[in-house]
C-alpha cells in the first residue's frame, strides 16, 4: 500500500467523502480513512434533509450555496442519493409565527429562494394530519431529502476516478507530515484534512465544538401520512437553546413511506444510548402537532453526536495552530446539507483558488483565541 | 367453541373463537400477507411478533402484526393481494 500522498482525509462520512471528491478533482493524490464504515457516525445518524436555514447571513449562505450544488449532484441520477424533493413546510402555530413567515419570506425572495406563504386552509390540504388550529406555514419548495450513507458511498465511488485510495484505519494522533494509525502505521502527507465529525475532538481535543446529542425514531411505512418535510416555525428558537436539554418538531416522509420524527438536542452527551426521558418530550411534541403518529407503529429509535461550535457555523479551512492541517467539522445539525459546500470552500482554500462564496466566517482562525490555549 | 365471522380481503370467512388471525389467513390460503419495499412477496414467519413478517390491515389500521391479534367477529382484514411468483402455492 501507498503510504505517501498529497492530502490525507480523516473520515469517511458525507463531509470527508466530499472532500475528497473535490480534492481528487484538482488533481492533487487523496487518502481517505475511515476506522468504522463509510457513512458511518453523524452520516447515519442524521435525517438527511437538503435544507436552507437562516440562523445568520453566514449560514444562508453556506446552506443555499450548497444545496445548489446537491440540486446539481443529483440531477444525472438521484436514485443512488434516493432522493426525494418533497420541500420543506414549516408550521406557524400562532400570528407570532405567522409574522415570522413574512420576515422569513422576504429574506428568502431577496436571496433568491422560492418560497410560498401557506394559508390555513390550503395547509390543511397539503397535510390533512397536521393538528387542527395553526395558523398557517411557510413553503420552501427547493428543500429536499436524500439518505446520507448511500450518498457518501457515491460521492466516494466518483472519487475512485481520480487518484485517490480509501483506507480503512482508525487515526489515533496527527504527527508533523501525516498521521498514525491504531495498528502503529504511519502515513505521510504534506496536508491533512481532520473531516472526523464529532471524533474529530480526538484528535484535536482543543477544538471549539460540544457534543449535541439527538433522537430520532423511524415508523412503519404510511405511505402519505405526511407529504413535506414538516418543521415547526419555532424551531430555531428550540433548537439553538445554549444549555439544557431541548426538543422540537420536524418530520420527514421517506421514500418508503416510513416517518422520520425528531428531534431532541442535549448537550455534552457522548454516549450513544437511549434517553427515554427526553424521547418522551420528543414524542409528546411531534403528537402535539400530528397526533396521528402516536398510532404508528414505530420499528426503530437511535441517536447521534452533532458537533456544536459555539456561533453555530462549521469549522472550514487551515489550522492555526499546526500547518499542513486543516478542518472540515463542526458542522452541528447541518454536515449534510453543507457537505458539498463545505468540500468546494476547502478544496479552493488548499490549492490556492478564488472561492465561490466567502470562506472568511467559517475559518477556525475565527476561535484563535481558544485554540491559542493548545 | 362458538364461530366468528370475519372478512378477509371482502371475503367472508368462519374461525372459531380465539383463532389467531395468522393462523387464520394461512387457513384461509392466503400466502402473501404483505409486500416488501421492493415489492417482494412476505407471510408470517416466526408467529411471535419478532420477525413482522405477518403485517396486515386489520380494520383500517395498517401494519398490524397478524400472528398478535386474535380474530373478532366482524373484523375487515385487508393482506396484499398477490400471489407467489412461483404459481401453485400462493392461489386459493
Amino acid at each position: 500500500m501507498k503510504r505517501e500522498f498529497d492530502v490525507l482525509v480523516i473520515g469517511a462520512g458525507i463531509v470527508g467523502t466530499a472532500c475528497t471528491l473535490e480534492l481528487a478533482k484538482t488533481g492533487l493524490t487523496v487518502a481517505v480513512l475511515e476506522g468504522d464504515t463509510v457513512g458511518s457516525g453523524a452520516t447515519a445518524a442524521g435525517m438527511g434533509h437538503i435544507v436552507v436555514m437562516d440562523d445568520s447571513p453566514a449560514q444562508l449562505a453556506l446552506t443555499r450555496y450548497s444545496q445548489l450544488l446537491w440540486d446539481e449532484l443529483v440531477q444525472s441520477d438521484p436514485r443512488p442519493h434516493e432522493y426525494h424533493p418533497c420541500g420543506t413546510l414549516w408550521l406557524a402555530a400562532d400570528a407570532e409565527e405567522m409574522a415570522g413567515v413574512e420576515l422569513k419570506q422576504e429574506l428568502y425572495l431577496s436571496h433568491g429562494i422560492p418560497c410560498q406563504p401557506i394559508g390555513r386552509e390550503e395547509l390543511y390540504r397539503m397535510e390533512p394530519n397536521v393538528r387542527p388550529g395553526l395558523e398557517g406555514g411557510f413553503l420552501v419548495p427547493g428543500d429536499s431529502v436524500v439518505y446520507p450513507p448511500s450518498s457518501a458511498a457515491y460521492l466516494l465511488s466518483k472519487a475512485k476516478n481520480f487518484d485517490t485510495t480509501f483506507i480503512r484505519g482508525q487515526v489515533t494522533e496527527l504527527v508533523p507530515g501525516g498521521v498514525r494509525l491504531a495498528d502503529g502505521a504511519t502515513l505521510k502527507a504534506e496536508n491533512v484534512v481532520v473531516a472526523g465529525g464529532w471524533n474529530s475532538k480526538k484528535l484535536l481535543p482543543e477544538l471549539p465544538m460540544r457534543a449535541k446529542k439527538g433522537h430520532l425514531v423511524i415508523t412503519d411505512r404510511y405511505p402519505d401520512f405526511v407529504k413535506h418535510q414538516l418543521v415547526e416555525m419555532a424551531y430555531i428558537k428550540n433548537a439553538h437553546a445554549s444549555e439544557g436539554d431541548s426538543v422540537a418538531f420536524n418530520v420527514q416522509p421517506r421514500p418508503t413511506g416510513q416517518v422520520l420524527i425528531g428531534s431532541s438536542r442535549q448537550y455534552d452527551r457522548e454516549d450513544a444510548s437511549i434517553d427515554f426521558a427526553i424521547l418522551g418530550v420528543m414524542l409528546r411534541q411531534a403528537f402535539g402537532y400530528m397526533p396521528g403518529l402516536a398510532e404508528l407503529s414505530t420499528i426503530r429509535v437511535w441517536t447521534g453526536i452533532r458537533p456544536a461550535t459555539p456561533d453555530g457555523l462549521p469549522l472550514i479551512g487551515p489550522y492555526p495552530a499546526q500547518a499542513g492541517v486543516w478542518l472540515a467539522t463542526g458542522h452541528e445539525g447541518l454536515g449534510i446539507t453543507t457537505a458539498l459546500g463545505t468540500a468546494r470552500l476547502l478544496a479552493a482554500q488548499l490549492t490556492g483558488q478564488p472561492a465561490e462564496i466567502a470562506t472568511e466566517p467559517y475559518l477556525p482562525a475565527r476561535f484563535s483565541e481558544e485554540l491559542a490555549h493548545v | 367453541m362458538s364461530e366468528i365471522k370475519l372478512r378477509v380481503n371482502n371475503r367472508e370467512i368462519t374461525v372459531k373463537e380465539n383463532t389467531i388471525l395468522a393462523a387464520a389467513l394461512a387457513n384461509a390460503g392466503i400466502a402473501v400477507f404483505r409486500e416488501s419495499v421492493q415489492g417482494e412477496p412476505r407471510t408470517f414467519l416466526c408467529g411471535m411478533g419478532i420477525c413482522y413478517e405477518c403485517r396486515v390491515t386489520v380494520n383500517g389500521a395498517p401494519n398490524r402484526l397478524s400472528c398478535q391479534v386474535l380474530c373478532e367477529n366482524g373484523m375487515e382484514v385487508t393482506t396484499s393481494e398477490a400471489v407467489l411468483p412461483t404459481g401453485e402455492a400462493g392461489r386459493e
